[in-house]
């Protein structure tokens, strides 16, 4: 199985990076359409601003190739973020994969949202073999709940923990960072069939 | 429900974990590899690396150290200790930490925090805070809380928040060393006045301190080291006694 990260300068991707081999995964980092295109599963990380990683991802022409992508795709926090239609944050027009608008939590609660939620409502196989549980995120930007969600999470609001649409899949929470729940989300990604 | 983090600080030396009393007189306290993965098994949410070595390797030595903690633990962490440059942190951001402190170096140049919020977000951005009281006013530190400056630590607190800053870690030098508690009062008014999360830190001697530091002093997270280094206190039985308190955590 060929694993890529794409690394296209926004992102703590050492950290996924060493979360796979922890799995006994030897993923490769790479910002070459070709070597993305012909990956059996891709993860699209980020960490940092909407607006300057975006275009960082039309830059290299990352923005055209992702939604044309048919193997299984993960994006993890604002690279799940950079999947839906648009982000509130540096007024991001996002690649359209899934049809919903990233907003920003209106300051009833502390902002960033720094650590560890439980995520509810789960839907997918991403989840396969998981009750309810913890994981961990930083963020201050968030998708609301819409029918692609696959898990909920609650911070004065529910919003989308997770989405899924045909290949693609993201995560507002950072799977390589929550443990030994986060670990079995990440093997169950590496498990899924090509569709 | 967010739950409140312990985070257990590993203070390094040349690689090795130790633990001041009154940031003075060191003493071994293991292999922060090893306690590291200790910590993650036992339950704590995030753990810190505060670098106090001063030597000329120092640099390499901790993105080297960075390296294999991050190769090895799967909870998030924090590296701190005399970070001063947007070069500084991009070499432990790319080894795998996941969050960076800095603390004398924003004093001396606030803007550093926009230029590395700029470049890194906010969600990596912990500005780290000393403060002790003089004559009732509580002022900030630097150097490991040795010098005094007529900063503020609220008006600090809020320009640090405005500049971008992610988390405040604040360290009571007041509490620190003493194991007689966390400065709550202080603590409940940072958490009134700004909208970032807090981390309370400097004081912790047994679970009460922070059953009182998450209610009192409303942190969103407490952080100590000897307790957890010399086990006096076990993050698991901190944890089931928070939960009995009403007080999330995770378990």
């Amino acid at each position: 199985m060929k694993l890529v990260i794409i690394d296209y300068g926004a992102g703590n991707i050492q950290s996924i990076k060493f979360a796979f081999k922890r799995l006994g995964v030897e993923a490769e980092l790479s910002s070459e359409i070709e070597t993305i295109r012909n990956a059996d599963k891709v993860i699209f990380p980020g960490v940092g601003e909407a607006s300057t990683a975006m275009n960082k991802l039309k830059g290299s022409g990352l923005n055209i190739l992702i939604p044309e992508l048919k193997q299984p795709v993960l994006g993890i926090c604002l690279g799940m973020q950079l999947m839906c239609n648009s982000s509130e944050e540096g007024n991001t027009k996002g690649l359209g994969i899934f049809n919903v608008d990233v907003v920003k939590f209106d300051g009833t609660k502390k902002v960033p949202q720094i650590g560890w939620n439980k995520v509810e409502g789960l839907k997918s196989q991403l989840f396969s073999g998981l009750e309810n549980g913890f994981i961990y995120q930083v963020h201050s930007f968030y998708a609301p709940r819409i029918k692609e969600t696959i898990a909920t999470c609650n911070y004065g609001i529910t919003y989308s923990a997770a989405l899924k649409k045909d290949n693609f899949y993201g995560t507002q929470f950072h799977p390589e960072k929550s443990g030994e729940y986060g670990a079995k989300i990440l093997e169950n990604f590496i498990s899924l069939k090509n569709e | 429900m967010l739950t409140k983090r312990i985070i257990p600080c590993l203070d390094i030396k040349d690689g090795r974990t130790v633990k001041g009393v009154n940031f003075v007189d060191l003493r071994d306290a293991g292999d922060p590899i090893e306690l590291a993965q200790r910590y993650a098994k036992e339950g704590a949410d995030e753990l810190v690396f505060l670098d106090i070595s001063a030597t000329e390797q120092k640099r390499k030595t901790l993105a080297n150290l960075v390296y294999s903690v991050a190769a090895k633990l799967d909870i998030p962490f924090t590296v701190g200790g005399g970070i001063s440059s947007v070069e500084d942190v991009d070499i432990l951001l790319k080894n795998g930490a996941d969050k960076v402190s800095i603390n004398s170096s924003a004093v001396k140049n606030p803007n550093l925090i926009n230029e590395l919020v700029a470049k890194f977000g906010s969600q990596c951005i912990v500005v780290a805070i000393d403060a002790k009281q003089i004559d009732g006013n509580w002022k900030v530190h630097l150097v490991g809380g040795k010098v005094p400056t007529e900063l503020d630590l609220f008006e600090w607190a809020k320009e640090v928040e405005e500049r971008g800053a992610g988390e405040i870690l604040f360290t009571s030098m007041d509490n620190d060393g003493t194991k007689n508690g966390f400065a709550n009062k202080a603590l409940a008014r940072l958490s009134a006045t700004l909208n970032i999360p807090i981390i309370a830190s400097g004081g912790a001697g047994k679970t009460e301190h922070f059953i009182d530091t998450f209610i009192k002093g409303k942190a969103d997270a407490a952080l100590a080291a000897s307790v957890f280094h010399f086990k006096e206190i076990e993050i698991k039985d901190l944890k089931e006694e928070l939960k009995s308190e009403g007080i999330p955590v995770r378990l």
